[in-house]
């Protein structure tokens, strides 16, 4: 039987989604830690378990080896490493999950940085052996620097450390300590055995000492990020609809602005802004294939109405009036250089922020951050992995929240207009 | 001032549909001569929907595209014209086996599965119309390779995908860039798995065709697997026809669907299967996928949709 036994119901509510994020590297147990919780939620069909028992036998393992289920790509499986972000579902049956998978060697920042941009959710894995490392810290500090609302720091092995809570407690206290350098708060501390499965979704037997709950128990009740706190309303235009058809008289001055609400809610009759412009109206109706919404909330994508005919396309934004966004032409921001060609700071990028886009040019680098021993550096350029406080100036002024308050409107990605790829990803501060 | 503190919180499905209409926006905001590819098939049904509730009351930024193996299940081919102009949308039909006429598809034997073969007539497509993007319905969940494939993700002249070689991608900030002659695939199902799907027709009640439901079929029983009776694929001599209720889990080459043993004739009954199902739906129900762990990712290197 398949754990999805129990799908929603009138008595069984749906509890959404929750897109979480796994560190470490590969020898802290992170596939087989992503292979217990297939396993144990029975996500696993029997043929794909048929396949690892193969693969399992001819390398000659004794056992299943859970973390060939996460072993994607054939160029990685020669290299035995993990290259790339991979992405894993599976469902309790109240929620869906969205597990990306993010490789933990250093030349890989990122692959961290794309994972976790999407997550609402990170557990870092620490070997109960090794305690905190210094990738532990890089892990912390990256998943501090994009966001992610809950972290969950996980001991693994602590079959190979005889489940001593004293060996938990020094690591929990180690890593308590550099947390709060950081300024890491919300923390919660597992200890755990992906191999043996013990505080995954079984409690087992060996960890009777800790009383909180496992590692599934936490990811079942987190709260959703967008239901925690108060926002700002923010709706980037995406596609403005026009039908203008002539034969039927109510579509004939149809304008319909369509996008997805980044933050906050909207409700008819609520007055807003619409930027740059500046002009203000009211909702005439919220929009879904015909369907009129009392109001829309976070992550929704509708098709708004206003009272006035307001001159609006792809790249504006519509939000509450006395709620406005920053107008800026000169923004602050962290950045990661994704890029194998280093930044060249005499150059003009393509600046992505929501659904607007501008030409950008390097105003200069405060530091960089060396993200293995946090200190901030002075620095010229910026070559791939690097971390840094820099600031751009724009052709085109943006509408920008500060990152720490809203991910969906502090944030924006680089683009290099001679090779049309991704670059750099930012957080505005 | 402070903000109303939102409480709401979106269903699973709800969110993933949200997910995927913004996808879809970005492309025709993003994007100058789309195309999204309609099979008849249950993921590429659920994308219409999708399109219906990302552009209506408008008229899809898009025309819709199949590329036929000239294999097909006529109630799959049938479904999928009923439907298109259903919607009064357009829809291209360019066929294997005119790429076949042309020589530019070559079978190494007359009975070879063609799915593969898509692959060629899909880039003459892309080539005839200048398409700069084509939206289709894979999902992660169906196969290791998929698994790491962005949700934009970017091919070359050749159609290649380089997984070594991925743009970085991040937030829902899209890049749909290319030069001319290059090419986006847009995948916004990607983070849909098979009992989603499912649950999405229940939800919306779309039509599907007649085959993903229980019925009567003549099969015959090969190398494991059931294998439909048709005049593509006849019985060889020696096997016993068999008449089963059966369903399809994909439809897609006749020669390479097989089909699994049911009597699930509704939605419901479908999802309360697929929720206790042993199997994986391509471990199930495609034969070309099973010759090595790695088959997927190479034909995707090789242009595979």
């Amino acid at each position: 039987m398949s754990a999805i036994e129990k799908l929603p119901t009138d008595t069984v509510p749906d509890n959404g989604l929750l897109r979480f994020l796994t560190c470490g590297s590969v020898d802290d147990g992170k596939s087989t830690l992503i292979g217990r919780l297939l396993f144990d939620s029975k996500t696993i069909l029997a043929d794909t378990l048929h396949a690892i028992q193969r693969t399992s036998a001819k390398r000659g393992l004794d056992s299943v080896d859970l973390s060939l289920l996460t072993d994607g790509l054939q160029a990685e499986r020669e290299q035995g490493i993990t290259i790339d972000v991979a992405y894993r579902y599976f469902t309790t049956g109240t929620r869906k999950y969205i597990i990306a998978d993010a490789p933990g060697h250093e030349q890989y920042t990122r692959n961290m940085v794309t994972a976790a941009s999407t997550a609402d959710l990170a557990i870092i894995l620490i070997d109960a052996r090794k305690g905190v490392l210094t990738q532990t810290r890089r892990h912390s500090y990256l998943a501090h620097l994009l966001g992610i609302p809950h972290i969950v720091v996980a001991v693994n092995k602590m079959d190979l450390v005889d489940y001593s809570p004293d060996t938990f407690a020094r690591i929990k206290a180690d890593y308590l300590a550099f947390a709060e350098q950081l300024g890491i708060s919300k923390l919660r501390f597992l200890p755990m055995s992906a191999l043996q499965g013990d505080m995954i979704v079984d409690r087992g037997e060996r960890l009777d000492w800790y009383d909180g709950p496992t590692l599934l128990e936490i990811l079942e009740t987190v709260p959703a990020i967008h239901s925690a706190h108060a926002e700002k309303f923010r709706f980037p235009v995406q596609y403005v609809c026009r039908p203008q058809d002539s034969a039927n008289r109510e579509l004939h001055d149809y304008r319909g602005f369509m996008g997805r609400v980044e933050s906050g809610e909207l409700l008819i009759g609520d007055t807003v802004t619409v930027l740059p412009s500046g002009r203000e109206t009211r909702v005439k109706d919220l929009q879904v294939l015909g369907e009129s919404l009392p109001s829309v909330v976070a992550e929704q994508s509708v098709t708004i109405l206003l009272e006035d005919e307001i001159d609006i396309s792809r790249g504006d934004m519509i939000v509450k009036t006395g709620e406005l966004p920053k107008v800026s032409k000169q923004i602050d921001a962290m950045l990661c250089w994704l890029s194998e060609s280093p930044l060249d700071p005499r150059r003009k990028y393509l600046l992505r922020h929501t659904t607007r886009d501008s030409k950008a040019m390097l105003a200069g680098i405060a530091f960089r951050v060396d993200i293995n021993t946090m200190e901030e550096q002075a620095a010229e350029r910026l070559a791939m992995n690097d971390i840094a406080r820099v600031s751009f100036k724009l052709a085109q002024p943006i509408f920008a929240d500060a990152y720490a308050e809203s991910r969906g409107t502090g944030a924006f990605i680089v683009i290099d207009e001679s090779s049309n790829n991704t670059v750099a990803a930012g957080m505005i501060v | 001032m402070l903000a109303h503190v939102t409480q709401s919180q979106l269903s699973h499905l709800d969110w993933l549909e949200s997910e995927a209409i913004h996808i879809m926006r970005e492309v025709a905001g993003q994007c100058s001569n789309p195309v999204l590819l309609f099979s008849g098939g249950k993921d590429s049904i659920c994308m219409l929907r999708i399109a219906e509730k990302a552009f209506r009351p408008g008229r899809f930024p898009f025309p819709l595209l199949h590329v036929d193996t000239g294999h097909n299940y006529r109630e799959v081919t049938d479904f999928r014209d009923f439907r298109a102009a259903e919607l009064g949308e357009r829809l291209i039909v360019r066929s294997v086996e005119d790429s076949m006429a042309r020589g530019t598809v070559v079978l190494k034997s007359p009975d070879e599965p063609r799915n593969k073969h898509q692959s060629v007539t899909l880039l003459e497509a892309i080539e005839e119309f200048g398409f700069d993007a084509c939206i289709g319905g894979a999902r992660r969940d169906e196969e290791k390779a998929r698994a790491k494939e962005r949700i934009f993700s970017f091919r070359d002249e050749f159609g290649q995908w380089d997984p070594k070689n991925q743009r970085p991608e991040l937030w829902d900030l899209y890049n749909a860039r290319s030069f001319k002659g290059e090419n986006i695939r847009v995948f916004p199902i990607s983070n849909w798995t098979e009992i989603d799907v499912w649950q999405y027709i229940e939800r919306e009640q779309l039509a599907l065709p007649s085959i993903y439901f229980a019925h009567q079929r003549p099969l015959v029983r090969r190398s494991g697997g059931l294998l439909p009776v048709t005049e593509v694929t006849p019985a060889r001599s020696g096997e016993a026809i068999e008449n089963l209720m059966v369903r399809f889990r994909t439809v897609g080459d006749i020669t390479c669907t097989a089909p699994v043993e049911s009597d699930a004739d509704s939605v419901a009954r479908i999802i309360a299967e697929t929720a206790i199902t042993t199997i994986t739906e391509r471990g199930a129900t495609r034969l070309d996928d099973q010759t090595s762990d790695a088959s997927m990712e190479q034909r995707k290197k090789e242009g595979y949709f």
